[in-house]
Formats: C-alpha cells, sequence, structure tokens
C-alpha cells in the first residue's frame, strides 16, 4: 500500500514540452512511472517521446484515462493548468511550478473547494511511492521501498531526509513534497490522515520550516490522533526575522512562525524533533523503538 | 517587493481614497520649495523600507519653510534604526513633505493573505498608529477581523460592519465603506501582498484621510507589473542582494564570515541552522535554486566571494535536478576570473558527484571534500575560527 500514487496510477504532463517538461518526463518514465499523456495547447497531435500530446486535459484524459496530472506549465498559466485538470475530473493534481502569484492561487483554491480534486504543490518536489510510481522531480535513486510516510514543505531538505531514511534502512511508503508556498493545495493534516490510515506506513517523517502555523496545527492533530511514531526537522532556527528564506511562505513576520515555537510545539505533542539536519534518519529510528 | 510610503500613496491616490497633500523630495532645496507651497507648516518624513520611523526621529513636524530645510539637512544621508531595520539601520535618501493635519481619531486598516483560510483578510481597529502585531497580543478583541470569499470579493455588508464597529456612524461610515471596497480593489488589482494604512484618521474637519501608507507587493506577481521595476529604491537593498535578483538567486546578507552555497532553500536554511548550531557564524543565505546553469552557480558564487566579511565558504549541494558538475564548473569559472585564496569545504551528494569531485580536485583551488553534512560543518567552522560553543 501507498498513499494517492501507485504502480497504476496512469500520468498526464500538462506542459510537457517545456525544456523542464520533458526532461522530467523522461526521468518519470524512466524510474518506470506509466505516463500516459501529455498536454499543450496548440501541440495538440503530436507525439513526444512516444507519448501522445493533446490540446486539452478533457480530451488527454478521454482518449487515455490518466487520473493523475503532473503539472510544469509556467507561472502565468499555472492556475489556469491547475482549473482545467479539476475541470476534466482528474483525482490528483501535482503542481511543480514555481513563482505562481498569490492572487491565482487564492482563487484556485477556493474553486478547488467544489472539485473532488486533490492539488500537491505548487512549488513543491512532487510525490513518490518508492518502487511504483514518481510524479515530480526528485531524485529517483535515493528512495526504497520501506515503511517511513514522508511529508515535507522543503525539496532538497527531503532528498536529505530520505536518503538518511533510505540508509537506515527504514525506507519509504510515499513521500509527498507539500510546497513552500503561502497557499498550497494538500497540507501537512490531509498527509498525517492518509498515512495514518496507510496500513504499509508504520512511522511518518515531518519536514517543516519557519512561517505560518501548520507545523503547530500539525502537531495539535498528532497528539489527538494519530495512532504511528512520528519525527519531525524543522529549518530555519537561525533565520533573521522578516527575511523570505527563498520559500515565499518562509518568512517569521510579527514574532509568529518561529522555528523555536514550533520545535516546542512538536514536542510537546509527543512528535520527536532532530537537532540537526545530519539526525533526522536517526531521529527516525529512535522515534520507532 | 518594498516600495516607499509616497509611492503607496500616490497608488491609494489612484483609488480614489483621500491622502495629504504631499511631495516626495530628494534634495535640501526641494523640501524647502514644498513647504513653502504647504505654507511653511508641513510634515517631513524619512523615506526608508522599514516603519517605527517616528520613534526613530525620522517625521518631523515643521512649522515654517525654515524649519523643514533644517528638518531635511538633518534627516539626508542619516541612518535610522529602527526595530523593523535591523541593527545597521537604513540611511535616509528620500524625504516625503506633506500638509501637516488636524487629526480627531486614528484607526488601523489592511488588507493581507490570511494563509489559513488561504484568503485576503481585511484587517481594523480603532487602535490606530500602533503596531498591530503588538496590539493583537496584549489585546485581541479590539482587532476586527474580516476574510473576504474571493468569488465574491468584499460585500458592502462586511466593509459597513467594520465601520461601525470602529465607532463610524452616518456619513463617515459609508465613505469608510467604500473606502473598504477600494482598497480591496487596490490590492488584487496591483498584486499586494500587504496594503496597510496605519493610522487611518478622521480629520478635525471630518473627513476619513491615510495618514500612512504601507504597500508590499508579491514577489510573484511582478511578471505583471513590468512598471514595478522602476518603483524600487535600491540604495534601501544590500548591493549583493541587488546583484543576486538580476541573477534571479536568493540571497541574504548576513553578519558572520562563513560564505554558504546551497541548493534548495529548506536545505540553505538548514545548513545555516547546523553551522550557527556547532559555533560558525554563516555570512549569507543563497539558494541557487534546482535547476541552475553554470553560469548561475558562477554568479552565486562571485556574490560570496564579493563579501569582504568571508574567509571561507561551505558548499553544500544535494544534487537531484542539480548536476554535480554543473556546480563545480561554475565554481571554477568564477574562481577563475576573480580568483579565490579562501578555503572552501564542499560537501556535495547525488548526480554526477564523482565528476564535480574530479573537476575541482584538478582546479587548483584549495577545496576539502566531506561526504557527510556534520563533518563539512565542523571542518568549515574550524577554518574560519568558529568553534562549538
Amino acid at each position: 500500500m501507498s498513499v494517492l500514487v501507485n504502480k497504476d496510477s496512469k500520468i498526464l504532463v500538462q506542459g510537457i514540452t517545456g525544456r523542464t517538461g520533458l526532461f522530467h518526463t523522461r526521468q518519470c518514465r524512466d524510474y518506470g512511472t506509466n505516463i500516459v499523456a501529455g498536454v499543450t495547447p496548440g501541440k495538440g497531435g503530436a507525439v513526444i517521446e512516444g507519448i501522445p500530446v493533446f490540446d486539452t486535459v478533457e480530451e488527454a484524459v478521454s482518449e487515455t484515462g490518466a487520473d493523475v496530472s503532473l503539472i510544469f506549465v509556467p507561472p502565468p498559466g499555472a492556475a489556469d493548468a491547475v482549473l482545467e485538470a479539476a475541470a476534466a475530473g482528474l483525482g490528483l493534481a501535482v503542481c511543480i511550478t514555481e513563482g505562481i502569484p498569490v492572487r491565482d492561487m487564492v482563487f484556485v483554491k477556493r474553486a478547488l473547494r467544489e472539485s473532488g480534486m486533490v492539488m500537491i504543490g505548487p512549488n513543491c518536489p512532487g510525490i513518490i511511492t518508492p518502487g511504483e510510481c514518481k510524479v515530480g522531480i526528485m531524485p529517483g535513486d535515493i528512495h526504497l521501498k520501506g515503511k517511513i510516510g514522508v511529508v515535507s514543505r522543503s525539496g532538497t531538505l527531503t532528498y536529505e531526509a530520505v536518503k538518511q531514511l533510505t540508509v537506515t534502512g527504514l525506507g519509504q511508503t510515499t513521500c509527498i513534497g507539500i510546497g513552500g508556498d503561502p497557499i498550497i493545495g494538500l497540507n501537512f493534516l490531509d498527509a498525517l490522515r492518509l498515512f495514518n490510515d496507510d496500513p504499509e506506513t508504520e512511522g511518518v517523517f515531518l519536514i517543516g520550516e519557519i512561517g505560518g502555523g501548520a507545523e503547530e496545527e500539525a502537531a495539535a492533530w498528532i497528539r489527538d490522533h494519530m495512532k504511528k511514531p512520528v519525527a519531525a526537522f524543522i529549518a530555519g532556527r537561525t533565520a533573521p526575522p522578516g527575511k523570505r528564506m527563498g520559500h515565499a511562505g518562509a518568512i517569521i513576520s510579527g514574532g509568529k512562525g518561529k522555528a523555536e515555537d514550533k520545535i516546542r510545539v512538536l514536542k510537546e505533542c509527543g512528535v520527536s524533533v532532530a537537532p540537526g539536519p545530519a539526525h533526522m534518519g536517526e531521529t527516525m529510528v529512535q522515534a520507532m523503538k | 517587493m518594498n516600495i516607499h510610503e509616497y509611492q503607496a500613496k500616490e497608488i491609494l491616490r489612484s483609488y480614489g481614497i483621500p491622502v495629504p497633500r504631499g511631495r516626495a523630495a530628494y534634495t535640501e532645496a526641494q523640501v524647502e520649495r514644498s513647504a513653502r507651497e504647504m505654507g511653511g507648516r508641513c510634515v517631513v518624513k524619512a523615506q526608508i523600507y522599514a516603519g517605527g520611523r517616528g520613534k526613530a526621529g525620522g517625521v518631523r513636524l515643521a512649522e515654517s519653510a525654515e524649519e523643514a530645510l533644517k528638518a531635511a539637512k538633518d534627516l539626508f544621508g542619516k541612518t535610522l534604526v529602527t526595530p523593523q531595520t535591523g541593527p545597521d539601520g537604513l540611511v535616509v535618501r528620500r524625504l516625503l513633505v506633506e500638509e501637516a493635519v488636524g487629526i480627531a481619531r486614528e484607526f488601523y486598516l489592511s488588507i493581507t493573505l490570511d494563509r489559513q483560510s488561504s484568503r485576503y483578510c481585511l484587517i481594523a481597529s480603532a487602535e490606530g498608529g500602533m503596531e498591530i502585531e503588538a496590539l493583537a497580543e496584549r489585546s485581541p478583541e479590539k482587532i476586527h477581523i474580516v476574510t473576504i470569499d474571493p468569488l465574491l470579493g468584499l460585500k458592502p455588508y462586511q466593509a459597513r460592519k467594520i465601520a461601525l464597529a470602529l465607532g463610524m456612524r452616518g456619513r463617515l461610515c459609508e465613505e469608510c465603506v467604500t473606502l473598504m471596497m477600494n482598497l480591496y480593489r487596490c490590492c488584487l488589482e496591483k498584486d499586494c501582498s500587504l496594503v496597510e494604512i496605519n493610522p487611518l484618521v478622521v480629520t478635525n474637519a471630518d473627513w476619513l484621510m491615510a495618514m500612512d501608507a504601507k504597500i508590499n507587493f508579491d514577489d510573484n506577481a511582478l511578471f505583471r507589473h513590468p512598471e514595478y521595476q522602476e518603483m524600487t529604491d535600491l540604495s534601501q537593498i544590500d548591493p549583493l542582494e541587488i546583484t543576486a535578483g538580476e541573477f534571479d538567486l536568493s540571497y541574504i546578507k548576513l553578519k558572520g564570515n562563513i560564505g554558504c552555497m546551497v541548493n534548495g532553500a529548506g536545505l540553505a536554511m538548514a545548513t545555516l541552522d547546523m553551522l550557527s548550531e556547532y559555533g560558525g557564524a554563516p555570512a549569507n543565505f543563497l539558494d541557487v535554486g534546482g535547476g541552475a546553469t553554470k553560469d548561475r552557480v558562477a554568479a552565486a558564487f562571485r556574490i560570496i566571494l564579493g563579501d569582504p566579511d568571508v574567509k571561507g565558504i561551505f558548499v553544500n549541494i544535494f544534487g537531484g535536478i542539480m548536476r554535480c558538475d554543473v556546480i563545480a564548473e561554475g565554481i571554477i569559472a568564477a574562481a577563475e576570473e576573480a580568483g579565490c585564496p579562501l578555503p572552501i569545504v564542499v560537501r556535495m551528494d547525488g548526480t554526477l558527484v564523482e565528476e564535480g569531485k574530479r573537476l575541482l580536485t584538478g582546479s587548483g583551488l584549495n577545496v576539502r571534500f566531506t561526504h557527510d553534512l556534520t563533518e563539512g560543518v565542523q571542518a568549515i567552522v574550524g577554518m574560519t575560527g568558529g568553534h562549538r560553543q
């Protein structure tokens, strides 16, 4: 078992003909992901790397039965791409695009309330179920099929955690990068719920960072509902207040969103917090005992 | 993205929101002339990218053009240190000369993003002129908040409820409703992450007026507003951060002596945390991004070398999409151009790591490789004179 994606997932790629889209489409396919279609408006009818390209998501879905979209559409058109995926009845859209205006996402998030589609991201590395299906830009070879569910706001820091989990032999069931923007689709809570219900997931590693209150919210939920051990790492303990550290969401303003507060609350709620980024795997191992 | 108060007020004015008569000044002569135009009595306000100016002496009431000139002489070139500037402060290069307005009542009003609900929200309080965060901690019941459904927009009844809660009645209340609706329109159309009027005042003549204004633009939306680029006051931003911006690098100058180059924002933050934990002092935050080219990596490395505080460099790369050989080529290109006598500790992992190491080893640079993150951090901290606290 795993969550959200598995070996049966049929992926379509929106923005498949762009440089980034094409590169990662190849990488995902090489990993074994079943990529059935591409969508680029104006390029319908083309075949790229043996994958049929359509003008619209709707056509791609009806022709190929795709059920998950991987989105690489650049910021000006990204919000529209997500809405199109939802309108075509897809169950999951993974939006990799970085730099989408906040105003656009306010509208997308509101519109998704009326659809059954789950959005992961934007500005995220995507989702991977090791050995089965990679829908994103993470390096596949550091993963190992195993028992830990990983959920993270960061990209490369997730790879660091994943590698440590692989080295310790724990491995991963599914890894979800939820993205670093202030407005995201699937959040920590949603991911924790999924992992809690997944019989193969035996523990969860959560990677958070400064800004917002999502980690605190997750901590309270873990305390009240989580049946499995959770370990965590929070980046940004030494970040200066008010500065945007790469991620638009990673900003401490008005005394809110500090790393110390997040770490304290997580610990109070029974989560093991890694003292540094080099100790993530080890902290998970301890938590599993 | 930040802009100055006078620019924010120009935008508010274009949305029909009343602001005091005023003019920006770059020279003492301009200040004097503007003061005369206002009849002598005026307010001279330092324009910096930070709040808390009043308490730091950056806002002066002048009774005459002579007094305005005196204030200008004092303020131009002065470094203002406020709770929001950090210890180094910001230098005053522009002033705003405004008519002095008699104030009867002060309020707080803003629109910003509420991350919890993923919607814009309108925030108001009858306690104007003070920091809203401080008020939120001390007496949250004095803050009124309305969350705005993006599909409906801010509705008049919502704005009226807030205006009434602020104690406005009759004509004033309806004017405040219009003002709030205009403020929301401004927030959306201009892609603001914050529009703040603090204080919004009722003047002695019983009119609403935005006495101070702050606008932050959403950096992600700049492609929709090419005109914003000209509004940036580069004197208010660290020069190295400006260069970084040109190469689309995420860079923030810090206080220490260890130059850092990392890929990914989360890993970059975690690297800084770790350096501090081991007694080192990072000189910067720098995320080269996921798919950086050789040129971008070289630009990043040049920026680090351009910081005179840097005594050693720590490169931490987890190559996924980012290839380690590209990182190595970028570093070598920058070092060949500018020269790099400093020690470099490189911790690389992932895609094409051996190729990256081979290139760096053959480059003649003072490089030490570590595979382990902890070992790398300890090495660079040792080389730069830090020690475990």
